[in-house]
């Protein structure tokens, strides 16, 4: 059945292998952000707008170049400005590309309770499929990097794609087509790594001696990495998670929980059935009955009393 | 001679009560079944009597909300008669007599028993939490950091296990202790079982009904 994906490694809520014959045998993808490379242009957020047919309300101005002021259900991607003052006293203007990191382990997929809203592909796109989702918004709780957005208009939890559209045919995602500078960069996600490691090397070569690849391996890697500058100060870049992870509540609310509480509750109501095979019920006997109206009969009567 | 006992049956619990406690009930089964459909996959299958994943997220809060409202209405009728004394503490650490049907050797009870307090408590302890975390979680009227609506994820659940535990328990001792159904659904018992499981009551009850008996 050549018209579905078959190559689905994860599905939310879903407790049994899904079809996922077809392997990333070329490799898993991966985007990469340079963030050095980046002159701030927006071009990726209008290949992203045009490309998913997706308009933003027109916003207001808050005092930066960053527009709109958030990720939204209709904006996947965003260019976060930061304006950094380093300890030479020089302005340096960060510029990162928000949007979904495509992690290896998503909190989404974890705590979605909706079959099927959030799969995984074998390539490593983490995508939502919307007719399934319910609009509960613990994709939204569970995500590390604060990016699932759920719709005012249809209730329904928005992300970018990493265009599985157009990746799952052999073209690049639309922002990377759009970048002039070269700071996008789409492939397997090892050449990726191998073309950053060229990248840090340069940076370092010209001062940038923190200069490093985010891949950060506490959500088990990302299929959407950064090049950045401050590779030991993640958080600069307008609050980049510096060690990204599953939270333990998490954890513990969509995995250990769920099925040591079904068992709990499955042993309790057999331990009631148990005891009724074993003890039966507590009845009430004629012995009962007329201790009662012995009872009755003495405070009824007290006149009758010497 | 105007005595309830002359019909035989004593009045339990009146048609107000009867009334409270099976709407709590009711609130119970569809909030515990819609929220089970969302805590684990193999239970996803209950948002079909709900009319789908949407329509059960949409109404798990509203039910929830009406089952703490019911709840506090019947708190406040039966708060007074549920405060653990030390006999109720007695009798819980009797438990093995009190599963064993050796009720003879247990302390008197009175209108409620131990267990009945103590699940009192348990309900109104999980229904609190599970109505301040559920707010939390709520996400159609409420944006809260996410740490706290993490945090409020797990302490909902934990209280939901804990309630249908407890509510498992309860039915299952409705069942057990003969008549008690009776008492919820009609509202009267034989003059045998109060005297058997609340004798502390029956003689409070009796007595009441003939203050002069105390004057004697």
């Amino acid at each position: 059945m050549p018209l579905q994906s078959l190559d689905i490694i994860r599905r939310s809520a879903t407790t049994t292998p899904e079809p996922e014959v077809r392997g990333a045998y070329t490799g898993t993808v991966a985007k990469l952000i340079d963030v050095t490379k980046c002159i701030g242009c927006k071009a990726c957020q209008v290949a992203c707008m045009e490309w998913n047919d997706l308009r933003e309300d027109v916003g207001v101005n808050f005092g930066s170049h960053q527009n709109p002021a958030d990720l939204s259900d209709r904006t996947w991607t965003l260019m976060r400005f930061t304006e950094y003052e380093n300890p030479k006293g020089d302005l340096e203007w960060l510029i990162r590309k928000d949007g979904c990191m495509h992690c290896a382990d998503p909190g989404c997929l974890k705590a979605c309770p909706a079959p099927g809203a959030i799969v995984q592909y074998a390539n490593g796109i983490v995508d939502f499929q919307e007719e399934n989702c319910i609009g509960c918004g613990n994709c939204v709780t569970a995500c590390p990097f604060d990016i699932p957005r759920i719709s005012k208009r249809d209730h329904k939890a928005y992300k970018c794609t990493l265009c599985s559209d157009r990746v799952a045919v052999g073209m690049e995602p639309a922002c990377i087509k759009a970048c002039p500078t070269g700071a996008l960069v789409f492939g397997t996600k090892e050449d990726m790594q191998e073309h950053a490691a060229e990248r840090i090397e340069d940076l370092k070569s010209r001062g940038f001696e923190n200069a490093g690849l985010y891949d950060p391996p506490g959500v088990g890697g990302t299929h959407v990495m950064y090049v950045l500058h401050h590779a030991d100060q993640p958080a600069l870049y307008a609050g980049l998670v510096p060690d990204p992870r599953i939270s333990p509540l998490v954890h513990l609310w969509k995995g250990t929980a769920k099925p040591i509480s079904l068992v709990i509750m499955g042993l309790t109501a057999l331990a009631g059935f148990f005891h009724f095979v074993r003890v039966g019920r507590n009845e009430v006997d004629e012995s009962d009955e007329a201790a009662a109206r012995a009872s009755l009969d003495a405070s009824r009567k007290p006149e009758a009393r010497p | 001679m105007n005595s309830s006992a002359r019909r035989d049956t004593v009045l339990r619990y009146p048609p107000g009560v009867r009334t409270n406690h099976w709407l709590v009930a009711l609130a119970f089964v569809l909030a515990a079944l819609s929220g089970l459909a969302f805590f684990h996959p193999a239970l996803f299958w209950l948002t079909n009597f709900f009319g789908g994943g949407p329509w059960t997220r949409i109404l798990h809060p509203f039910i929830g909300l009406f089952m703490v409202l019911v709840f506090l209405s019947l708190a406040a009728t039966v708060w007074d008669d549920n405060v653990l004394r030390p006999a109720d503490w007695q009798w819980l650490r009797q438990w093995r007599d009190v599963v064993s049907n050796r009720e003879e050797r247990l302390p008197e009870v009175g209108r409620y028993n131990g267990g009945q307090k103590l699940l009192f408590f348990v309900l109104v302890v999980c229904l609190l939490g599970l109505l301040l975390t559920g707010l939390a979680m709520w996400r159609a009227y409420f944006t809260l950091p996410v740490g706290l609506v993490r945090l409020a994820s797990v302490v909902h659940a934990i209280c939901a296990l804990v309630l249908i535990c407890a509510i498992l328990v309860h039915i299952y001792a409705g069942f057990y202790v003969k008549g008690s159904v009776q008492a919820m659904v009609r509202g009267t018992v034989t003059p045998g079982w109060a005297w058997k499981h609340h004798r502390a009551w029956f003689r409070q009850i009796t007595h009441d009904a003939h203050p002069r008996t105390r004057a004697d």
